[in-house]
């Protein structure tokens, strides 16, 4: 099994403050990893190191994607490459519509890998497809990107890109955020429907709720900017009963 | 070539280009006198500069220096140059009326095609009859400078109860360079009216020149007007225009702006609502580069009750590049319940970039609604980074922000198509920048 995304020995400081302080992981193809952990443990800060937001300093380690170095990409490499961050909170756009959006996204990641343009009839076509089985309606797309959206809508917007752009790792920010169960059923369904060999999913949670509608291979626990205990899927029933204060010690 | 320039602090060149002009301005003994007691008075005034409080983000003096010589009346080779620029700007369906470095060109022109209901004259013709088209309420040095120089423009009669279907453009085609353009039209729209008025400024070839343009519009009651003005001049010309507008009752205006070239430009607008139950919607979009200047005043005069006015104007600033807006709302005494807003905002794309807002209300009235926004800043990090983590490139996720941007403005123009219009001059402007 091929290693997708390799993250070793990473430290990431904000504004003079360490926020991870030496993290590991090995993510293969077609595996979903859960990471785990109380507030202020990290993972959001992994989530947004490994898509390339600015604002981060690695002072030390490195990330491989594929071999390559994702540090040394810029973020819209990046997204060409096949890493998508399905954001904790996916920003509002005012003025652009999300068809616009999408397209334009689309044929820019298509552009970068020297692959030919969508038309609109095809991406039309394949928007359709797409929205339908996520149950978004056509005049949702027509508005501003997640301007007016409820929390669902959002996210349910943020797994349309996944299924369109077709990246083979997904990171999903703590996708379950502000969302009610039937919400979550359904994002979690788009997430399930693209599950494939080829394609790797880390799965960011602060509950355990989430991991009964995307059932992971592997859980991680996150504390203090360190992966701290491993194990399969059972281990987030044990957190779930136990809490996180057994990892909190110093 | 003679170059006989224009100082500014008025003496022996400021003389000389009224002397050059005369020749060519014609017409009764009136208008002679009209023109001569305006350009006094720009002689004693010159061009404006910083202690003149309506000009002190525009300093003509320092900007502009001196007043080019009047542009000689095009000649074949001009008006074929001209002919291709107004192809290359066409909007379809519009019916064209053409000026050329300040004359009108009736070759190039759409004179036939024009409804029955409008009627056409020349700024010449016009001016035998009456010299009152020079006329106008202002003390501005420009606006009298252009009364006396003018040497051509439209008179356009719109009767009452005209539908126009297809658009009436203007355009103003620059051929000659180091010269100065004057040019001066009106527009009269009937009561119960419905027309759409384009103006457009283009070059042809040239690239340093002044515009001087005076444009005196009165709409009558119960009317419907868009008037759209493209202001895409050579990146080295200079452009002022003076836009006076006078509103009947329950009239629709909705007026748009966009500056997307010239190095000097400036808009001064001075509405009057005199009519009660209007509702006046007028915007812009400012997009500048190097070191361009541009400048969009507004005086909105609620002269009148119940009326309604708003403006939202959006400036997107590259490079060295200043944006000015001055926007002044007065509600008189009398001009109870008026509703007056007026929202302006500056994208700055560079630390060099310089926005200047000065909103002012003065309201005489005191049951009225009136308020104003400014803000000034630079795209917002967050969804720059939502975009490029979507794959698009830095230049292509900050022109889909600033399409948005200044689509707040553009989506004000009701037309479809003039809308889509404009939507591609800005599309072009962001290009040429990346």
């Amino acid at each position: 099994m091929m290693a997708l995304l390799e993250v070793k020995d990473l430290k990431v400081r904000v504004e003079e403050r360490e926020i991870l302080h030496g993290l590991t992981l090995t993510v293969n193809e077609g595996e979903v990893h859960a990471i785990m952990g109380p507030n202020g443990s990290g993972k959001s800060t992994l989530s947004h190191v490994i898509a390339g937001k600015p604002g981060y300093e690695v002072t030390d380690g490195q990330i491989l994607f594929k071999g390559e170095d994702l540090l040394e990409m810029a973020p819209e490499e990046r997204a060409a490459k096949g890493v998508f961050l399905a954001f904790q909170y996916p920003v509002e756009i005012p003025g652009v519509a999300t068809m616009t959006f999408l397209r334009t996204a689309l044929n820019a990641q298509r552009k970068a890998r020297g692959e030919s343009e969508y038309s609109t009839p095809d991406f039309l076509k394949k928007v359709r497809e797409v929205s339908k089985s996520l149950n978004i309606p056509q005049d949702m797309l027509k508005r501003g990107v997640n301007v007016g959206f409820s929390g669902g809508e959002k996210k349910r917007n943020e797994v349309l890109q996944m299924a369109l752009f077709e990246p083979s790792l997904c990171i999903l920010d703590e996708m379950d955020s502000g969302l009610d169960i039937d919400a979550l059923r359904i994002a979690a369904d788009g997430v399930n429907a693209l599950r494939s060999p080829k394609r790797a999913m880390v799965v960011i949670t602060h509950y355990q709720r989430l991991l009964n509608y995307i059932v992971p291979d592997v859980v991680h626990v996150m504390s203090r900017g360190r992966v701290v205990k491993s194990g399969g899927k059972e281990l987030a029933l044990e957190l779930e009963a136990s809490g996180y204060a057994q990892f909190e010690a110093a | 070539m003679n170059v006989a320039v224009a100082k500014t602090g008025g003496g022996r060149a400021v003389s000389d280009l009224f002397a050059s002009a005369e020749g060519r301005l014609s017409a009764s003994p009136d208008v002679i006198a009209a023109r001569r007691e305006a350009f006094e008075s720009y002689e004693r005034l010159g061009l404006p500069h910083r202690r003149i409080e309506e000009w002190k983000y525009t300093d003509l003096r320092a900007l502009v220096g001196e007043v080019l010589p009047l542009a000689a009346a095009p000649d074949a080779a001009a008006l074929k140059r001209a002919s291709d620029a107004v192809k290359a700007h066409a909007i379809e369906g519009a019916r064209k009326l053409v000026l050329v470095d300040g004359v009108f060109a009736a070759e190039l022109s759409d004179v036939k095609a024009l409804a029955s209901e409008v009627s056409l004259m020349t700024l010449r013709e016009a001016l035998q009859k009456d010299p009152g088209v020079l006329k106008t309420v202002s003390t501005d040095a420009v606006i009298a400078l252009n009364a006396a120089l003018a040497t051509d423009g439209v008179v356009l009669s719109i009767a009452d109860g005209a539908q126009l279907s297809a658009p009436v453009q203007v355009v103003h085609v620059a051929t000659a360079a180091s010269v100065s353009v004057f040019t001066r039209s009106q527009v009269k729209v009937g009561k119960g009216a419905r027309a759409t008025i384009i103006e457009s400024f283009v070059a042809a070839g040239a690239k340093t020149y002044q515009v001087n343009d005076a444009v005196i519009i009165a709409v009558g009651d119960d009317a419907d007007v868009a008037h759209i003005r493209l202001m895409d001049d050579a990146p080295d010309a200079v452009n002022i225009t003076s836009q006076f507008v006078t509103v009947g009752a329950n009239t629709k205006l909705n007026f748009f702006n966009m500056t997307s070239g010239a190095a000097v430009s400036r808009l001064q607008g001075f509405i009057t609502l005199a009519g009660e139950g209007s509702e006046l919607s007028i915007n812009g979009v400012n997009l500048l580069q190097k070191t361009e200047h541009g400048d969009t005043t507004l005086v909105v005069d609620h002269a009148v009750p119940n009326c309604v006015s708003r403006e939202i104007f959006r400036a997107v600033i590259d490079d060295r590049a200043h944006s000015v807006f001055q926007g002044r709302i007065i509600v008189r005494p009398d001009a109870q319940k008026t509703d007056g807003k007026m929202m302006t905002r500056a994208l700055l794309l560079s630390d060099e970039a310089e926005a200047d807002n000065k909103p002012e209300l003065e309201i005489f009235a005191d049951d009225v609604s009136c308020g104003h926004g400014a803000t000034a800043g630079a795209l917002d990090d967050t969804l720059l980074f939502y975009l490029k983590a979507r794959g698009l490139p830095e230049k292509q996720a900050q022109a889909l922000l600033i399409q948005a941007f200044v689509g707040e403005a553009i989506e004000q123009i009701a037309d479809d198509g003039l809308r889509e219009h404009v939507i591609g001059m800005a599309e072009r402007w962001l290009e040429r920048r990346s």
